[in-house]
């Protein structure tokens, strides 16, 4: 079984390879998108992961600002989850840029009136705390582990060098740094809200994407984060965790009925958003929503989202609540199938011509208002999430992701 | 030019028939570019010094400044008076001109020589277009009847394009026309979206003359944008940019006027400084018939239509 997986990570990850292959040589030749739907998989996965990163990160100040104590023990966990998700989606969204090397201006000559700018700015803010966060949380069961002849060697070096060599263990010194850690946390919350809030508000301030152009949009953004990044810390407790015991148990359930609670808050959301401009048929962005609806891909919205990432994962928490492997399958079918809710965030607002006749009035494989992803695209999307696969795996042995004393428990 | 592999039947049919017809318009562009300034600069030239045989040829479109004294029946092309105007424009302080584009939708025949004569002016790639002609038939046969409708860039006063930019790197000029800096852009194409008339195409490298045996002569010619030499050489701006159409910046500094205007067989498109109250198109957009596309989303475009 590990066996099979890593040989498919290899696969993957050579696939993934030989894609950033092409993009680094061709550029955007063998790209999908082009002038007039211009934005496509890329920022798809983009805005996907860093939702994820959001979502694990206001789940994890759960426990550092409101003090959910039974849900500490994943504080650090979804602290790295946060990490890794942003970091691989920046990797999504750089290879997207039609200049890669000259990302470092949105720093060095930023415009504040352009909502990407201010993204940019709130994320990189975010990243840097997430950092300070994760370290201070982090920073005594490495010392521990460092000095724990039971671990291996990697993990004592790579432990004892992320400790910075700040050493000390005393009760004092432990206590301060949890209270920074709070104040991070808190710090954090609004952050992670304003930065995906963001992310959204760079679409809903669009107004010439009628689609977009929508004041619940950035509050959709806010619930998708919570949904997705709780789907996917839920699937990594319920089938990452070590100790397979009662707490384990108690643990999962209770992500369980929360991911439940995010996922009918954000249904109740998404019937406000096609219900009413819908109703009377009248609203200018009504086509496109219909599109989504019954057009070529309506089983992205039925199958994939509404199925496989609702319905089914709906039905498992219900009925099966208690069963940590059922709630870890719903965790990680909501969490894997809501890329499907950022693609139709995405493309359908960019398929409709700016003047009618346009799609016609000077043709060109660019200049088309239809998108489908090439297998180019999809390629270099399969090495981002390799990587991140692989943080992940690398975590995972070399981080001490659960407490120490749960462990030894 | 290699047009023996132009005119081979069909090795490479996918590539050269999209190529071929690149060339004969990029030919046929450059053309009625040439022909149409050489014409232009001599119609310009003062009236005593030549005698304007050739113009009543052209069908005149506007009545032109009063005759002054006597009758003077020989009716004035519009791009003699426009070339004037630029030239009066062009003696004013950069800050103090106010280019707009007016286009007589009436008179527009949808010959697409003006999407054409710009693609050659600028060397446009393959996926990028700076005025298309929109066409939108209208009615249901045997009733029909077709509208064209060119579209450059609208140059909007309140432009959505220009405050997207995270990098700023695209921007209003003082005369009016907003600009991008290749050189700054990174190419995320956020303007791209956020323009309301899909004015802005995106660069992605392609030559019309890829996978075929040599890249065409004409594809690697410099395009002198904002008066910049660009070759879009490995991949160098602009390629991987944002690009738009600029009233032809550059044309405009060496007192010719934009490609479209000159090769416009209808006479439909009008350019100059809307701050000279003496200008043709100070008088056009003064008409009672005048338009602004989608003018409800406050861009404010300086591009005026005629109905
Ligand atoms: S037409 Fe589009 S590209 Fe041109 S200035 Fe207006 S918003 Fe910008
Ligand atoms: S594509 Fe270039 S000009 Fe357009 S918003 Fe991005 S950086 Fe600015």
């Amino acid at each position: 079984m590990k066996r099979a997986l890593y040989v498919l990570w290899a696969v993957a990850f050579a696939l993934g390879a030989w894609g950033v292959w092409e993009r680094l040589t061709l550029g955007h030749r063998l790209a999908g998108y082009g002038s007039y739907v211009v934005w496509g998989l890329w920022v798809s996965a983009y805005i996907y992961l860093v939702g994820l990163s959001a979502g694990a990160f206001l789940l994890s100040s759960l426990v550092y600002v409101f003090g959910l104590q039974r849900l500490e023990r994943i504080g650090k966990l979804a602290l790295f989850t946060a990490i890794v998700t942003l970091l691989v989606a920046l990797l999504s969204i750089w290879f997207d840029l039609g200049h890669m090397a000259r990302f470092y201006r949105v720093f060095t000559s930023p415009n504040f009136s352009s909502m990407m700018a201010w993204m940019i700015w709130l994320y990189t803010a975010y990243f840097v705390l997430l950092l300070a966060e994760a370290y201070l949380a982090f920073r005594p069961d490495l010392v521990r582990w460092s000095r724990d002849a039971a671990r291996t060697p990697i993990q004592r070096v790579v432990a004892r060098w992320l400790t910075l060599g700040r050493t000390a263990l005393d009760p004092a010194t432990v206590a301060a740094e949890g209270r920074a850690v709070r104040i991070l946390g808190t710090i954090g919350v609004p952050l992670a809200v304003a930065f995906h809030g963001g992310v959204g508000a760079l679409f809903a301030t669009v107004s010439a994407k009628l689609y977009w152009h929508q004041s619940i949009v950035p509050i959709l953004f806010l619930t998708g984060a919570l949904v997705s990044g709780g789907g996917l810390l839920t699937a990594v407790v319920a089938f990452a965790w070590a100790p397979r015991d009662d707490a384990w148990r108690q643990l999962t359930a209770l992500l369980g009925r929360l991911l439940l609670v995010l996922v009918l808050v954000d249904v109740l959301l998404e019937w406000a958003e096609f219900s009413i401009p819908l109703w009377y048929g009248t609203s200018p962005e009504g086509h496109l929503l219909r599109q989504v609806l019954w057009g070529p891909y309506w089983w992205v919205f039925w199958i994939v989202h509404l199925g496989l990432g609702t319905a089914i994962p709906t039905i498992l928490l219900v009925a099966r609540g208690r069963d940590p492997i059922a709630v870890g399958t719903a965790g990680l079918l909501v969490a894997a199938t809501f890329m499907s809710v950022r693609l139709n965030v995405v493309i359908p607002a960019q398929l409709e011509p700016a003047l009618r006749g346009l799609e016609r009035a000077f043709v060109g494989p660019r200049l088309v208002f239809q998108y489908a992803p090439t297998v180019h695209e999809w390629l270099v999307t399969l090495f981002v999430l390799t990587v991140g696969a692989a943080l992940f795996w690398l975590g995972a042995r070399i981080l001490p992701l659960i407490d120490a004393k749960e462990v030894v428990r | 030019m290699r047009s023996t592999t132009a005119d081979d039947p069909t090795p490479h049919a996918r590539a050269t028939a999209p190529r071929r017809q690149f060339l004969q318009t990029l030919g046929a562009g450059a053309a009625t570019l040439l022909a149409l300034d050489v014409l232009e600069s001599l119609a310009a030239a003062p009236a005593a010094a030549a005698p304007p045989p050739a113009a009543p040829a052209v069908q005149a479109t506007t009545p032109g400044p009063p005759p002054a004294g006597g009758p003077d029946p020989a009716p004035q092309d519009v791009l003699v008076r426009m070339r004037a105007d630029l030239e009066r424009a062009l003696r004013k302080p950069a800050t103090q001109r106010q280019w707009v584009m007016v286009i007589d939708l009436r008179k527009c025949v949808g010959c697409s020589a003006c999407t054409i004569a710009c693609v050659a002016e600028n060397k446009l790639p393959p996926g990028v277009v700076y005025r298309p002609v929109v066409e939108e038939e209208l009615g249901t046969y045997p009733h029909v009847t077709r509208r064209f409708l060119p579209r450059p860039c609208m140059q909007c006063d309140n432009p959505p394009c220009v405050p997207v930019c995270p990098v700023a790197a695209t921007y209003k000029r003082p005369d009016g026309i907003v600009a991008i800096d290749y050189d700054r852009c990174i190419g995320c194409r956020y303007c791209l979206v956020a323009c309301p008339y899909n004015a802005r195409t995106f660069d992605a490298g392609e030559r019309y003359t890829d996978g075929t045996p040599e890249t065409s002569p004409v594809e690697r010619l410099p395009a002198f944008e904002y008066g910049q030499r660009r070759t879009r050489e490995h991949d160098a701006s602009p390629v991987g940019n944002a690009r738009k159409c600029h009233f032809c910046t550059h044309r405009l500094e060496a007192g010719l006027l934009p490609a479209c205007v000159s090769t416009c067989i209808g006479r439909a498109t009008f350019f100059g400084d809307a701050s000279d109250p003496d200008s043709l198109v100070s008088e056009l957009v003064a008409k009672p018939n005048v338009m602004r596309l989608k003018e409800e989303l406050g861009t404010q475009p300086r591009v005026y239509y005629l109905l």
